[in-house]
């Protein structure tokens, strides 16, 4: 890839950096291992299911369903675990498969129906929300030994920071989404839809697989935020994670990945997800802020970078432009 | 002779209503170019999109190499071995290079892959065609003309037998052309059969081996263009001789003043002009690509809206800052790109022809359908549009009726200044002949007229004056006598030597 579609991403990380530093100046404590690993393990869930929406807006696509997908998944674990006997990573395997299931079928609908994402996904969020109602209502404690053991390990870093196994899996969600986008077919095949479906499809790329995989991956990881989510908080609740989505869309566009498909960086959405958190924690330390000071500066920086990126457009198309005028005349 | 590559025999395609093609044979050796030639409807792309696999025909063989094909798609005929290349770069602007050229046939290694071979083999694959350019970088980083060969290159790794390129010069200019044109070599040297579409004749006989001439879905000769004249290809196209578009005959003498620009300019678009037009007159926009001829017909119709200089319509000072205040004063503009700037691709004929009148009557006032069906009707026969309805979807027409349409469009609205922007691009000889003939007429009639154009044989033909054009500046003004295709040059060139 060139230097100019890395641009958003290095932005990005800069943007990251700055913060960090600025917050660190303003509050010592804010650089240590401990605020680190919150900031891991606190955004676990949001990380994995915003890797799952960075396939689908690399596609051109929306998935407003995932926020329903973790509730759902909370709920389902819970009253399972709840009402059987059977082992939760039973339940694990299950659940996934339901919602890489769920997922799948959105994409055969928006791929076979040629419906719109946002429609189909629409309805998703509908649908998976209502499903976890009809499960339970009321929040559902989960108390299992299993979930005591995982929710026990953790590496102790110096400094006192607790790094937790659901870090650590978000960590790794974003090694291997690297590895899919970058190193396989399957990967470039989603930067080709994303550029043009039509064209893509001229070119021999498998648009019905590609499109049911993209969906598929997005339910599936927002399954797998959902079981995160459920070791964050020891329980299921159909209440939860309302609007997740939209954090999720929110940390794929600031880290670089436009709207209309076809370029970015999973690795930009890592950062985009940090710098969310890094807001929150600041807000955190800070102490007479209201928690909704988050939303104001997430909504500024979500604006400062659809700007940035209509300006990268602009310079793009004027280069390429200038670039022509050049052909021709030499 | 050696076995032909491509035998198409007996080959035939109806529509509802309509005979596409007629027992058409193509035979095509290796190492030819081979051109198709025909006016717009006479059954090149069908052609194409039976050989292909886009439409189903509905008789004859295929036989390539010998063997009996029956391609299902694009793709299978691509695998089959014949690739297609289009005017619109059929490639992703997103990816890099060497992806677009290796994207469903990517080299792998241990299940992954392999960037840095990729890269490699894209370089010298490229190397084959002449471009010394980094894979590495984005598609859309490259000018049309280098996209283009990338298609080409693409198209010819995957297929390797036929190559059709699809009237792939229409946005280029010389040197990109000239490009295009050692890569066909090339590939004629390397033993392809290829078929050249498009509607520049002299690109025709400067690269091409033999041409098959069509005409309302049938081939009407074959022909080794050593052999033959221009003239008598184009007879062969349009089935009678060719009127002669030169210059010319006692004009009426011009009317009234209609406007008077003056130190009129947009910064960055066009540097300030002075302009006067009268009723009956034809200013001629010439220049070469990116000179200013598109740019001083958006500023005078308010697409950009001008930021400096005076205007006066009939002696009354006059603002135009947007197309809407241009048409409440009676101008009209075709533009340049009528698929994007242009046509309503998914709306009727009649909705088409309308739209501008509406617009200015305003959407609240809607026009009769009554009244709408004969204002349609009038300007398809007055314009001699051939189409099957009124109802049918514009897309479905052949480059010159839409152009004919578009023209229709704003001849409804009764302008008193109609500028056109390259009204003859990319439209056949035929439709051609009948648009410079519209215009003069159009100018008997008393209308003031713009016209930009890049045909200066064209120009010459109808303009009244000639407003020379360089670097976004006007540099010339040609009038009566002065007027030939040798000044023009000259204007431009004038300033080269200063």
């Amino acid at each position: 890839m060139s230097q100019s579609t890395k641009l958003p991403l290095y932005i990005t990380l800069a943007t990251f950096v700055l913060a960090f530093v600025l917050c660190a100046a303003q509050y010592p404590a804010m650089a240590s291992t401990r605020v680190v690993a919150n900031l891991l393990t606190d955004n676990a869930f949001l990380g994995i299911t915003a890797v799952g929406m960075t396939f689908v807006i690399l596609s051109g696509g929306i998935d407003l369903s995932v926020g329903s997908v973790i509730a759902f998944t909370g709920v389902f674990l819970a009253v399972i675990l709840r009402d059987t006997s059977i082992h939760p990573l039973v339940a694990f395997a299950l659940v996934l498969l339901i919602t890489t299931g769920f997922g799948a079928a959105m994409g055969g609908i928006i791929h076979y129906l040629e419906m719109p994402p946002f429609i189909v996904t629409l309805a998703g969020m509908f649908l998976m929300r209502g499903l976890a109602y009809v499960l339970s209502t009321e929040s559902v404690p989960i108390t299992h030994e299993f979930y005591d053991w995982l929710q026990s390990l953790y590496w102790k870093a110096p400094g006192g920071g607790r790094f937790r196994i659901t870090g650590a899996l978000m960590l790794l969600t974003y090694v291997a989404a690297m590895i899919v986008l970058h190193r396989t077919r399957f990967g470039q095949n989603v930067y080709a839809i994303g550029g043009s479906a039509q064209t893509a499809q001229l070119m021999g790329v498998p648009r019905a697989r590609t499109t049911i995989g993209i969906y598929a991956v997005s339910g599936g990881l927002a399954g797998l935020a959902g079981i995160v989510y459920t070791l964050y908080t020891s329980a299921g609740y159909s209440l939860a994670t309302v609007g997740v989505e939209l954090d999720a869309i929110a940390a794929v566009v600031i880290g670089g990945t436009l709207l209309s498909g076809g370029s970015g960086f999973v690795a930009g959405t890592f950062f985009g997800i940090l710098i969310m958190g890094l807001i929150q924690t600041y807000i955190v330390f800070d102490g007479t802020l209201s928690s909704w000071w988050t939303k104001i500066v997430i909504g500024g920086l979500l604006f400062a970078f659809i700007m940035l990126q209509k300006g990268l457009g602009w310079a793009t198309t004027a280069r390429i432009r200038l670039l022509t005028a050049s052909d021709a005349r030499s | 002779m050696p076995e032909p590559v491509l035998h198409a025999r007996g080959i035939s395609k109806f529509f509802p209503g309509a005979i596409a093609l007629d027992d058409v044979e193509l035979a095509l050796y290796p190492g030819e170019v081979h051109a198709l030639l025909g006016e717009n409807g006479a059954g090149k792309s069908t052609l194409i999109k039976c050989l292909t696999g886009a439409y189903s025909r509905d008789g004859g063989t295929i036989a390539l190499s010998g063997a009996e094909i029956d391609p299902r798609d694009p793709l299978d005929s691509q695998a089959l071995g014949i690739g297609t290349v289009y005017q619109e770069v059929n490639l992703l602007p997103n990816l890099t290079v060497a992806e677009n050229l290796f994207l469903g046939r990517q080299p792998m290694r241990w299940g992954m892959v392999d960037h840095r071979r990729m890269k490699r083999e894209a370089r010298e694959v490229l190397r084959d065609y002449g471009l010394e350019i980094d894979p590495a970088r984005l598609l859309s980083s490259y000018s049309i003309a280098i996209q283009q060969i990338v298609a080409i290159a693409r198209a010819v790794e995957l297929s390797g037998k036929v190559l059709i390129l699809d009237e792939p010069t229409a946005s280029l200019d010389h040197d990109e052309v000239q490009l295009l044109f050692s890569v066909i070599e090339r590939l004629k040297g390397r033993g392809l059969a290829i078929v050249f579409i498009t509607h520049f004749l002299d690109q025709v006989f400067a690269i091409s081996d033999r041409a098959t001439i069509l005409r309302n879905g049938r081939v009407v000769g074959t022909r080794r263009l050593a052999d033959v004249s221009q003239t008598e290809i184009v007879t062969l196209m349009l089935g009678r001789a060719l009127e002669e578009a030169t210059h010319h005959r006692a004009r009426s003498e011009p009317g009234e003043l209609l406007l008077s620009l003056r130190g009129y300019g947009k910064r960055g678009s066009i540097a300030p002009f002075d302009m006067d037009i009268r009723e009956g007159e034809v200013i001629g926009l010439a220049g070469l690509l990116g000179s200013g001829r598109s740019e001083t017909a958006n500023v005078v119709f308010g697409v950009v809206a001008a930021d400096q200089g005076k205007a006066e319509l009939r002696g009354r000072p006059l603002r135009i800052a947007t197309p809407r205040e241009a048409i409440r004063n009676r101008f009209a503009l075709c533009p340049e790109d009528r698929k994007t700037d242009g046509i309503v691709g998914d709306l009727s004929v009649r909705e088409n022809i309308i739209l501008s009148l509406q617009a200015r009557q305003g959407w609240h006032r809607p026009i009769p359908r009554a009244r709408a069906e004969e204002i349609a009707q009038h300007y398809v026969k007055a314009l001699d549009i051939r189409l099957a309805s009124l109802d049918m979807p514009i897309r479905l027409l052949s480059g010159g009726n839409q152009q004919k349409a578009l023209l229709a469009r704003w001849l409804a609205t009764e302008p008193e200044l109609l500028i056109l922007d390259e009204p003859t691009r990319g439209i056949d000889v035929g439709a051609h002949a009948e648009i410079i003939a519209l215009i003069e007429d159009l100018r008997e009639k008393g209308m003031a007229l713009i016209v930009a154009s890049s045909e200066m044989e064209e120009l010459v033909a109808y303009s009244s004056r000639i407003v020379v054009l360089r670097d976004r500046r006007q540099v010339g003004e040609l009038t009566g006598h002065e007027i030939s295709t040798k000044s023009i040059v000259e204007a431009i060139a004038a300033e080269d030597a200063a």
